[in-house]
């Protein structure tokens, strides 16, 4: 019987170029590969991404599967389980690497299953065992309060990796490799779902993932127009607003800048947390950040046992306070 | 119009996190004294979806649940809000599983309660944050499926369902019989009424046994994991927040403001 080798990764394409999720699969993909003395292949999905197989060989691949196809150019996850189940019958591979991103977590536990193997969701950590040579897949669970490591003895491995959780290698773009063109091979109509349209919740400025200051509130905000102080200060500092759970259910702002376990993982080199408890799903999605600030008007709120300074009092005398002096200050 | 909806009794995760204790030998979390058990709040938005499309067009709507220990006051929650019926796989043997043994039972399940148009369930549950069984049911069914939903209109055949991307929503239609998992942007689940309670009371759940579903104990539970958990532990809290006082709330704010220009954080 075939034996399963070698590191895939499903490399996530955005806006005509590779996804940072991507990038950052290859970085853990290779160290991976590196430890099992194997080959690091991409699988890229889409329609024009063939182009693409460049910076993957970049980011670290030794071997890119294209399978480029107008068909293919909406996410659709009959469409993609058929194709990467393809994929990994040809390539083998014995450990399947996707972004826990909207597709990711929609294809890994779908393909793990139509593959009959078995999935771990939102890896932090992944790493080879050094004797029983098998992935060790570590997880945030219990909404981050507890860490999981699981393995499986079934190929492939298959894991989706938490985003901003892997580094990127430094692009080579003097590497090179084989890439190796699929075709679809798919019956359309075995794909049961269509996509009608796309909406996009238009948030102005700066991205939250892509900013280096995040201001964010909580439940304590209390209202829409609460949030406008937190912008006038991302504003002021070039940063970007998020948010926990509560004001986006509330519809204080958009589901978008929600930040958490199930929201958007940022990683500013500042977060100030204003009005917000700091539940464990909530820092999930804020973990990786160093400078944590705090405002809150409850000294036992769990969002001081991470930050590095805090206040305790309330934000709506805090805030303005803070407000004018960084603007005093900003302005020497 | 026959949905049925998965839903799961959890730790409460909103217990503070100050409550939090794992037993690392025993590789399993310490339920918090005092602290009742929940439904999972994601399965709670998937009940809210499935009574929208009832007030919508009527229709039935059924909740299956799994576990031991399973408090009828958790349980009854869905009845309470609405839901008809209840189905419960309670029995040692369905506990400890993994996506697999868990899907494999719930789909078991599913398959015996015959008739439906929507599966409905929670994108993840709160415990172990996998977010595969929706999938796994799904597959094992043979059904479509869709996940993230954050809304959900249904016609005879056929539902269009808004899913949450990156940067907004797309819609998706689906053909029924389908599997669907639901997310918080759907909306508040809706308080139990006191009607609801009171009905709630009167309807007794349906019990099965592994037997009851056709599946051996092999197949489900602890036995039939493809994963193994080889350790649960807790992250090390290091550091130590440093507060910056002030004579006023408002002296805290400027303060707060000087000590991080100090450290060169702004």
């Amino acid at each position: 019987m075939a034996e399963y080798r070698g590191v895939m990764v499903h490399a996530e394409v955005a806006e005509g170029k590779l996804a940072a999720i991507a990038a950052e699969l290859l970085g853990c993909g290779r160290k991976l590969a590196d430890d099992l003395g194997d080959q690091l292949s991409a699988v890229l999905v889409g329609s024009g991404v063939s182009g693409l197989a460049r910076e993957a060989f970049a980011c670290g691949a030794d071997k890119v599967y294209a399978v480029d196809d107008a068909s293919l150019a909406d996410y659709q996850t009959d469409a993609w389980v058929a194709v990467m189940e393809k994929a990994v019958n040809q390539a083998m591979p014995q450990i399947l690497l996707m972004g826990q991103t909207s597709i990711g977590r929609d294809l890994a536990p779908r393909l793990a299953f139509r593959l009959g193997t078995a999935a771990t969701m939102d890896c932090i950590d992944l790493a080879i065992d050094p004797d029983s040579k098998r992935l060790q897949r570590t997880k945030p669970v219990y909404g981050g309060n507890a860490l999981a490591v699981f393995t499986s003895e079934l190929d492939p491995q298959i894991a989706t990796v938490r985003t901003k959780a892997m580094t990127p290698l430094e692009p080579d773009t003097s590497r090179n490799g084989e890439v190796v063109t699929m075709a679809i091979d798919l019956d359309l109509s075995a794909v049961r779902t269509r996509v009608i349209e796309k909406v996009k919740q238009e948030v102005e400025g700066i991205s939250l993932e892509a900013a280096n200051v995040v201001i964010s509130g909580g439940r304590g905000i209390g209202s829409a127009e609460g949030f406008w102080q937190l912008e006038e200060l991302a504003d002021m500092l070039k940063g970007a607003v998020g948010a926990s759970r509560p004001p986006c259910d509330n519809g204080w702002v958009p589901d978008v800048v929600q930040i958490g376990l199930t929201g958007k993982i940022v990683a500013p080199d500042l977060y100030l947390a204003v009005a917000l408890s700091g539940s464990s799903q909530h820092m999930a999605g804020c973990s990786g950040c160093k400078n944590i600030v705090a405002i809150n008007k409850d000294p036992e709120a769990n969002i001081f046992r991470v930050a590095r300074f805090g206040v305790v009092g309330d934000w709506k005398k805090v805030l303005p306070a803070f407000k004018e002096k960084v603007r005093e200050l900003l302005a020497e | 119009m026959n949905i049925i909806v998965c839903v799961k009794q959890v730790i409460d995760p909103e217990a503070p996190p100050s409550s939090f204790k794992v037993d690392e030998a025993g590789k399993k979390v310490v339920p918090p004294a005092g602290v009742p058990p929940v439904i999972s709040p994601f399965d709670e938005n998937a009940v809210e979806a499935a009574l929208r499309i009832k007030d919508a067009q009527g229709g039935k709507i059924t909740v299956l649940s799994m576990g031991i220990n399973l408090l009828r006051e958790v349980v009854k929650k869905p009845l309470s809000m609405g839901a008809d019926e209840l189905v419960l796989l309670e029995d040692e043997a369905f506990t400890g599983g993994d996506s697999w043994s868990n899907a494999r039972a719930l789909a078991a399940a599913i398959r015996r309660i015959g008739e439906y148009d929507l599966i409905l369930c929670g994108r993840q549950a709160a415990d172990w944050d996998d977010g595969q069984v929706g999938s796994g049911i799904a597959e094992i069914l043979g059904l479509p499926g869709v996940t993230l939903a954050r809304k959900i209109e249904v016609s005879d055949d056929r539902a269009r369902v808004e899913r949450v991307t990156a940067d907004g929503y797309e819609v998706i239609e689906v053909a029924l019989p389908a599997l669907i998992t639901v997310s918080n942007e759907l909306g508040e689940a809706r308080y139990p009424t006191i009607k609801g309670i009171m009905a709630a009371k009167k309807i007794e759940p349906i019990v099965w046994k592994p037997a009851d579903i056709g599946l051996e104990p092999a197949e489900i539970g602890v036995a039939g994991r493809k994963i193994s958990l080889e350790r649960l532990y807790q992250p090390v809290h290091e550091g130590k927040c440093e507060f910056v006082a002030g004579e006023s709330p408002e002296e805290a704010g400027a303060n707060l403001a000087l000590k991080l220009r100090e450290q060169k954080l702004l």
